[in-house]
């Protein structure tokens, strides 16, 4: 009944959209995003009707600097035990990666949400330190956990980061011209639709909240094409059966209760204005900034180099794709990344790379 | 870390759910939404995030249908 899979639909949609005669550039914000256009074709089908998809910073595990990393290698090598996503592990660091420091007998557990790690906390009698990366969708969950009277030995290392101030900063910075961005559906089942008003109003940029069903996204791209045609710029809602205008008021009270918005670095951009979630001072024995901040605070400033020839910071700003780095594919593969694109799940390069090798495998 | 396929709950024990996800069952945290048994909702990073509205997933098609048959009779 969710699938929303209507072949019929899908052609008349297409047949539209190709009718229109587009040449239109696109941004999505969102892994599970691009994951529907590579895994399903969709994205050569649009860009021979003359669209152009582009996935920008919508990588959680990506936008991660560099000094998260390393701030995250420096707990774990101090013998705090680490609670982290999967995707955290092959990310290179400066000179290594967590998986190398797991290796070397550092204490590094893959968790699959914060609850696993506040349980992991219960358990033990080490300090426990959760690396809460995300954005909207999994900040709530990691305030929540916080607001729920954790275990003394229990912080976070908040990496969270919001998606608006991100798309503020695509849009001022003028580097791609946009001609709509595709919001992403669950981020914004937490935060509702008014949030991305501004870049309608501020910079004519058309917008759709979009699900996740290959058919969700012929929608989104069809009601943006609408719009560009119309000269209209405004926030539409294409999956009502989730998002709600105002979003899930308990997602964002916790949200609210547990942090303060900060500027921060994203991978491939400037510092962003209010873009980081830092955790609340009346939270802040379980900040992990604040408990371990002799380990901390050194690296907090620390300049790092991205690795060579990896273009994952033009990847997250939407101005190359995959197959534009030199090195994809070759001498950066999801085995011997070189980039964070090409570690997490979510990434565009590891995506692109493994629906690529699955294309092949089926000729 | 997000699963695009909601999962319906089958049994809540305080802030705690099972949910399947097409067969497969799994325990998801519930404080941050209001969910009942038999419910469908979106869950992300062992959270639910939100609750599907059935009725509007059934509105969605129509809606689809309609622009799409509106265009054509413009066209
Ligand atoms: S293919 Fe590898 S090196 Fe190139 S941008 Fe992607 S992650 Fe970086």
């Amino acid at each position: 009944m969710f699938r929303l899979r209507d072949r019929e639909m899908s052609r008349q949609i297409m047949g539209e959209l190709e009718k229109m005669r587009l040449d239109i550039t696109l941004m999505h914000v969102c892994g599970t995003h691009q994951d529907t256009l590579i895994r399903f074709g969709l994205d050569s089908e649009f860009q021979r009707i003359g669209v152009d998809i582009r996935q920008g910073p919508g990588c959680p595990v990506c936008v991660t600097p560099p000094q998260e990393i390393e701030m995250t290698m420096a707990l774990a090598k101090a013998g705090i035990t680490i609670a982290a996503f999967g995707d955290l592990m092959k990310v290179p660091g400066e000179s290594q990666s967590l998986n190398e420091i797991k290796a070397e007998g550092g204490d590094i557990r893959i968790v699959f949400g914060v609850d696993d790690a506040v349980d992991l906390a219960r358990h033990s009698q080490k300090e426990v330190v959760f690396v809460g990366i995300g954005f909207e969708t999994t900040a709530p969950t990691t305030a929540s956990a916080l607001l729920s009277n954790p275990p003394e030995n229990f912080s976070v290392l908040s990496c969270h980061r919001t998606v608006p101030p991100a798309l503020k900063a695509i849009a001022s910075m003028g580097e791609i011209k946009l001609h709509g961005m595709i919001q992403p559906g669950h981020v914004s089942t937490v935060i509702g639709t008014a949030p991305y008003e501004f870049l309608s109003r501020e910079h004519r940029i058309p917008q759709v909240v979009a699900g996740f069903e290959p058919l969700d996204l012929m929608m989104a791209v069809y009601l943006l094409a609408k719009q560009q045609s119309e000269g209209r710029a405004e926030v539409q809602n294409e999956y009502s059966r989730v998002v709600r205008p105002d979003g899930n008021p308990s997602a964002l009270r916790a949200m609210r209760d547990a942090f303060s918005p900060t500027d921060s670095v994203w991978r491939g951009f400037p510092v962003i204005p209010s873009s980081g979630l830092s955790v609340r001072k009346e939270l802040e024995k379980h900040d992990a900034a604040k408990r371990f901040v002799d380990i901390v605070a050194p690296i907090q400033d620390k300049e790092y180099e991205e690795p060579e020839g990896c273009r994952c910071g033009e990847m997250l700003r939407g101005i190359i794709t995959s197959d534009e780095c030199p090195l994809f594919g070759t001498k950066c593969t999801p085995q011997n990344p070189i980039g964070p694109c090409m570690v997490s799940r979510e990434g565009s390069c590891h995506i692109s790379h493994r629906y690529r090798r699955a294309k092949k495998g089926s000729v | 870390m997000c699963l695009a396929v909601p999962a319906e709950i089958k049994s809540i024990d305080g802030t705690t759910a099972k949910v399947d996800f097409g067969g497969v069952m799994r325990q998801v945290n519930l404080s941050l939404v209001n969910a009942k048994v038999g419910d469908f909702v979106i869950v992300h990073a062992g959270y639910a995030i939100e609750v599907l509205d059935k009725e509007e997933a059934e509105k969605t098609l129509q809606l689809f249908r309609e622009l799409l048959a509106q265009d054509d009779i413009e066209a």
